[in-house]
């Protein structure tokens, strides 16, 4: 079904693109612990991309490989059609790669628009001097800055808060002003590490929601780990899913569901 | 008026100018506390550095003279060429800005994630490695620091309250100076935070180191930009000092001073390392001038920490700090 370098048609019709990124071989040890054991795969331009797994499996370790985090053993990292170099997280993320976390990390002093507007700070150019200079250059580029970030919010729907501190908000609300804030970076790639972990059903249906307004609405690439099985099938294009470290299953939601490996890991094998 | 309450009203403005310099050196504290939470014990060193050095530069020292001829026989002390105030600021500001990449590389890079408890050892130990340094290097005695700031009595204010309370005030030229620089200061510091990018980033990785790195801020690039600014403004506070009272080791106690300062201003708050400094000065003068001499004067020595104790018992953020919430 796949052809290297053209892309692929959904089933819902979305025209998928190239290879943006693509893992070759990744190997992460902790120590003795093989966190991540020769998984290769690829993410292509315009898709939904689920890595999932049980508990442990080595998804958000692959998640930290891809954002800068962790640094594999083995393996490239292909990003653009080039070979990415061993590179700090805060490079990884002015390359255009934007993530979200776990258990959410956001400025709780600063108010919903400040943290929104720090996922700018790729796109602010004007330096310290400038802005302190040449104030008309600095100005025009808040100002540009500050419009994407209210188009953000809008979509998002958290215009009601923008001026609240994070710190005062509840829970699924923090898990969207982070994806407003890694929107507002306009990434190339979007990497989501379990963005309906600890949400009631409503709260998870919201975010679905957002997850796939964000990839029609921008073409957003979108990577994301999840262990809601449920959930993902109905999310994503293509989906990865991983045991103890090792890669056991790749491709349509379909395909992934009827493989005797991925029930075996999720269900348990009858040992008799 | 009554003669009293005119006496009380000079003191009040003297105990304003020695505020501001108390604010000055709690500046640098609260900078480098609000973007790494560190609280820093080496900045009245730095200020004491950064006046040694500059000194020595306008001087034409030649640094680590001791050393030099205590090894090699020499005898040499001075290159023989004096530099003037404006260049040698500047060039104190480059060695500020060496001195806190050296810092942040040697040690506050390899602390990250540390409890605050071990930071804080570590500007303790920063500290006395700083103070005995710029001894080594610049000599350890009293020097007299020139750098061009108007000194003295100011005439005009002298003069204009004469003609009306028939007592003429005492205002030295060189608080006045103070207090409008320390005011630019202020402002330049707050614009500085709220309203540039770099500012944005800097309070963004006060508040989480993860979040910071997730938006592409480099974290050892803010935290050298911290160390410098907090360098700059010791090197104010430094020049004020220095050229008020002559540029000597005690220097580095004033750092205590600002303990109370900050203590009633809040950690977290720029306009409240103002204000607080500003409430300690006045409040020790004018405590000196009505109490002192009941209880036989130098309130001057305890007053500042009493008040720094009451304020802890009944609002321990201070005046401007965040509040203290804890969810439970």
């Amino acid at each position: 079904m796949l052809d290297a370098s053209e892309g692929y048609t959904t089933e819902d019709g979305r025209k998928i693109g190239g290879v943006v990124m693509e893992m070759k071989n990744i190997t992460l040890r902790f120590g003795g612990v093989i966190a991540i054991q020769d998984i290769s795969f690829d993410i292509r331009e315009g898709e939904i991309r689920a890595i999932i797994g049980p508990n442990g499996a080595g998804k958000s370790s692959m998640l930290n490989v891809i954002s800068g985090f962790y640094h594999p053993q083995e393996g490239e990292v292909w990003y653009q059609g080039a070979k990415r170099p061993p590179m700090k997280p805060y490079e990884v993320a002015r390359q255009g790669i934007a993530r979200t976390f776990q258990n959410i990390a956001l400025f709780e002093g600063m108010s919903v628009l400040d943290n929104v507007m720090t996922g700018r700070i790729r796109q602010m150019k004007a330096g310290m001097l400038a802005q302190a200079i040449w104030r008309g250059k600095a100005e025009r580029e808040e100002v540009e800055n500050r419009e994407f970030v209210e188009k953000i919010i809008d979509f998002l729907e958290i215009q009601h808060i923008r001026k609240t501190p994070v710190g005062r908000l509840p829970y699924g609300l923090k898990k969207r002003v982070e994806l407003a804030r890694a929107l507002a970076a306009e990434p190339s790639i979007l990497l989501l590490d379990e963005p309906m972990a600890g949400m009631n059903v409503e709260e998870k249906e919201d975010m679905s929601r957002f997850v796939l307004d964000v990839n029609d609405e921008f073409g957003t690439t979108i990577a994301l780990i999840e262990h809601d099985m449920g959930v993902v099938m109905d999310l994503s294009d293509r989906v990865v899913v991983m045991d103890y470290g090792k890669k056991i299953g790749d491709g349509t939601p379909d395909e992934v569901r009827n493989n005797q490996a991925v029930i075996d890991a999720y269900l348990g094998v009858a040992h008799d | 008026m009554p003669e009293q309450l005119v006496f009380a009203t000079e003191v009040f403005l003297n105990g304003l100018m020695a505020g501001v310099l108390y604010a000055l050196v709690a500046l640098g504290f609260v900078l480098i506390f609000k973007a790494s939470g560190i609280f820093n014990y080496a900045q009245g060193v730095m200020a004491l550095f950064a006046a040694l050095t500059l000194v020595g530069i306008m001087e034409g020292q030649v640094p680590f003279a001791h050393l030099i001829n205590a090894i090699f026989g020499t005898e040499i002390h001075h290159f023989g060429w004096h530099v003037p105030g404006l260049v040698a600021i500047i060039l104190t500001m480059v060695i500020m800005v060496a001195l806190a990449w050296i810092v942040n590389t040697l040690i506050f890079r390899h602390l990250v994630n540390q409890e605050p408890i071990i930071l804080f050892m570590a500007t303790i130990g920063l500290a006395y490695f700083l103070e005995g340094f710029g001894d080594i290097m610049w000599g350890s005695d009293i020097k007299k620091l020139d750098v061009g700031l108007p000194q003295g009595i100011n005439l005009w204010i002298d003069e204009t309250t004469f003609n009306i309370f028939d007592y003429g005030f005492f205002i030295d030229n060189l608080d006045i100076v103070a207090t409008v620089v320390a005011a630019l200061l202020v402002v330049a510091l707050v614009i500085f935070a709220q309203y540039t990018k770099q500012g944005r980033a800097m309070r963004a990785v006060a508040d989480d180191h993860q979040a910071a790195l997730s938006v592409g801020i480099s974290l050892n690039f803010i935290w050298v930009m911290v160390w410098s600014v907090a360098g700059f403004v010791a090197l104010v506070a430094g020049i004020m000092w220095g050229t008020k009272s002559g540029v000597q080791f005690s220097l580095s106690l004033i750092a205590l001073k600002a303990l109370p300062v900050l203590m009633l201003g809040g950690f977290t708050s720029i306009p409240g390392a103002i204000v607080g400094g500003l409430v300690i000065g006045v409040g020790e003068k004018l405590f000196e001038f009505a109490i002192g001499p009941l209880v036989g004067g130098a309130t001057e020595n305890w007053f500042a920490y009493v008040l720094a104790l009451i304020f802890l018992v009944f609002r321990p953020q201070g005046l401007f700090g965040e509040k203290i919430i804890e969810r439970v």
